[in-house]
């Protein structure tokens, strides 16, 4: 069980009388891009917050990094990264200043910032907008920014959640480049999506319909699974079948 | 501790970068002093009033000489008859109009009365009874005069001072008023929004996913408030003095540390706004209508709280405006000390404990 960085057994919220997630149960290995998807309202979202410890869970159990998620959040929250669909930068600071800023949050020492400033405006060739406000960069260098401001601090997991929303192709590209390296480092990746081009990527995906996991496999198993040209395919193929 | 430094200094970024902010903090103070200060004042100078004088005597004569050498009116013109009073008040202009009926002298000498009409615009109720106040005081002092110091059988002399205030300056009551208002604005205000702008952009969530504590999140958003809140009383407490000679008769100490514990409790006001909405929007509309409005309206700056129906009475003693507004008078005219206003400050710490203790349930630590 030591090479799992996610387990979750049957693990549930529920709003009154709406379930959103319903007794879901999956394991997230070292190192594996773990897609997460479903329509909207499926309950990917409310799973993944359960995870990063902005939700407590109704019932069943979750380790993330090897803690538990009810008591031990505060060791959970130095060990993961974090990028919200929404762009989660400071907009009227300058990418260096977010840089600072959010290392500095999760206590690195001003050594390691600086040192770790260099190395990120290095791979993400940013050095000479490293003084602009955030604001004047294309989303796309945005996102890119952000994601790696989420490793910042050497996170074992990192969640994405729907990171690549508005951004052109090529630019997802690049982005899922990124992806790979830090997952090649032995990186965590759990991410939730929309594009069905972006599931293929992923070393295996479950989809989730009406709060529960319907499917959950590799993609060419998946495939194999639903008798299916491609993940649309499997996708709307579970999404009819619950109507 | 590290942390919490990032924090405030991301803080100022936000605040030093945004020009409205900055306007809000430091403009808008200026304005609000020089406009209550210079402008906008109950007291009246050279009221415009019209004569109709049918005597035209000596004695008719000096009573407007009288009137007039006063700042407080000045002759817009000369009436020939009644008919003419219409038309004087409908040109807007003229304020009041003194009517002095024929053989003034002569009444007055001979048949030891004489009378003088006093007609007023009272469009606005309060502007004319402040001009007849001040026309009939006149007239009394004029009698005075005349008569001298002749012995009545029995009279009652009413002795008047007025105690804290002797030249009756608007800017008295005005610039503790603005200070409330100010801080109310700044730390309120300011907090509610700046939490909330965090909400709505997403990066409260990943502020909670951080090991950041959510006190220490919401302590990182409101010292920078703080310092600033008390920096805009100094500037207003230095406007006060200096430039409306504005007295502060108990101690400056006594009087700083409540500005810090009023902005205080502004500022617990703002987290308990922001701990309700998560939009921008809607927490400067709470804190415009539910505030501001309440502050100007019921903390007895503007409008005096005695003549408000009890209903209204009562909701302004929920308002800690209220309460700061008389520990700022007190201590500033009265020279009270904590040994007077420790009423109105045991109210205000109640109410700021209350405000953080009913916004840290609120606040919730888990996003749900």
């Amino acid at each position: 069980m030591n090479n799992y960085s996610i387990v979750t057994k049957d693990l549930t919220k529920r709003f009154g009388s709406f379930t959103a997630t319903d007794a879901i149960t999956f394991e997230v290995g070292q190192g594996e891009i773990f897609g997460f998807l479903g329509a909207n309202g499926a309950g990917k979202t409310t799973a993944m917050r359960m995870l990063c410890g902005l939700l407590k869970p109704s019932s069943g159990e979750a380790k993330v990094a090897g803690y538990d998620i009810y008591t031990q959040t505060e060791q959970i929250k130095k060990r993961i990264g974090y990028m919200s669909q929404k762009f989660s930068l400071y907009e009227d600071l300058t990418v260096k200043e977010n840089i600072r800023f959010y290392g500095g949050i999760y206590g690195l020492s001003n050594q390691q910032i600086k040192e770790k400033t260099h190395a990120l405006l290095d791979r993400l060739q940013l050095e000479k907008e490293a003084r602009q406000l955030v604001s004047s960069l294309p989303l796309g260098w945005k996102q890119k920014l952000s994601f790696s401001i989420a490793l910042l601090h050497d996170p074992s997991i990192v969640f994405l959640d729907e990171p690549t929303g508005g951004v052109d192709p090529i630019t997802r590209r690049q982005f899922w480049d990124l992806i790979y390296e830090s997952a090649d480092k032995g990186v965590t990746i759990f991410v939730t999506t929309h594009y069905m081009d972006e599931a293929e990527y992923c070393n295996r995906i479950s989809i989730m319909v009406d709060g529960k996991i319907k499917a959950l496999d590799t993609p060419a198993g998946l495939k194999k699974q639903f008798n299916a040209e491609s993940m649309n395919d499997v996708f709307l193929q579970l999404a009819r079948a619950k109507s | 501790m590290q942390q919490f430094f990032v924090f405030v200094r991301k803080e100022c970024y936000h605040i030093f970068r945004d020009k409205r902010t900055l306007l809000i903090l430091f403009g808008m103070p200026l304005v609000l002093i020089i406009l209550f200060g210079f402008a906008i004042t109950n007291e009246i100078h050279h009221a415009q009033i019209a004569v109709l004088d049918q005597s035209r005597d000596s004695y008719s004569q000096r009573l407007v000489r009288k009137m007039t050498a006063s700042r407080y009116f000045e002759v817009n013109r000369y009436l020939s008859s009644y008919k003419e009073i219409g038309p004087a008040f409908r040109q807007g202009d003229v304020k009041l109009v003194v009517v002095i009926p024929g053989r003034f002298a002569h009444s007055f000498e001979h048949e030891k009365v004489a009378a003088v009409q006093l007609l007023t615009d009272a469009s606005d109720p309060n502007t004319a009874t402040t001009l007849i106040n001040y026309a009939n005081a006149m007239i009394i002092q004029y009698q005075q005069e005349l008569t001298g110091e002749i012995k009545l059988p029995l009279t009652i002399r009413s002795e008047i001072q007025m105690v804290y205030n002797p030249s009756l300056k608007g800017v008295f009551l005005f610039v503790p008023g603005v200070m409330t208002l100010i801080l109310m604005l700044v730390s309120a205000m300011m907090t509610s929004i700046t939490i909330t702008r965090e909400k709505e952009l997403g990066t409260m969530e990943i502020l909670l996913v951080s090991p950041l504590k959510p006190v220490m999140i919401i302590a990182g958003k409101v010292v920078p408030y703080i310092v600033l809140s008390f920096i805009i009383s100094l500037i207003i407490l230095a406007m006060g003095t200096w430039v409306f000679a504005m007295p502060v008769k108990g101690s400056l100490l006594l009087l700083l540390l409540e500005c810090i514990l009023f902005g205080l409790t502004a500022l617990s006001l703002g987290i308990l706004i922001s701990s309700m909405t998560n939009s921008q929007q809607t927490a400067m509309m709470i804190s415009l209508m539910g505030l501001m409005l309440p502050t100007v309206l019921l903390s007895g700056f503007v409008f005096p709280l005695e003549s408000m129906p009890k209903p209204l009475q009562v909701v302004a003693n929920v308002l800690p405006a209220k309460w700061f507004n008389i520990i700022l008078k007190d201590v500033m005219l009265k020279g009270a000390g904590l040994r007077q206003v420790w009423m109105p400050t045991a109210i205000l710490c109640g109410m700021t404990v209350f405000f953080l203790a009913v916004s840290i349930r609120k606040f919730k630590i888990r996003l749900s």
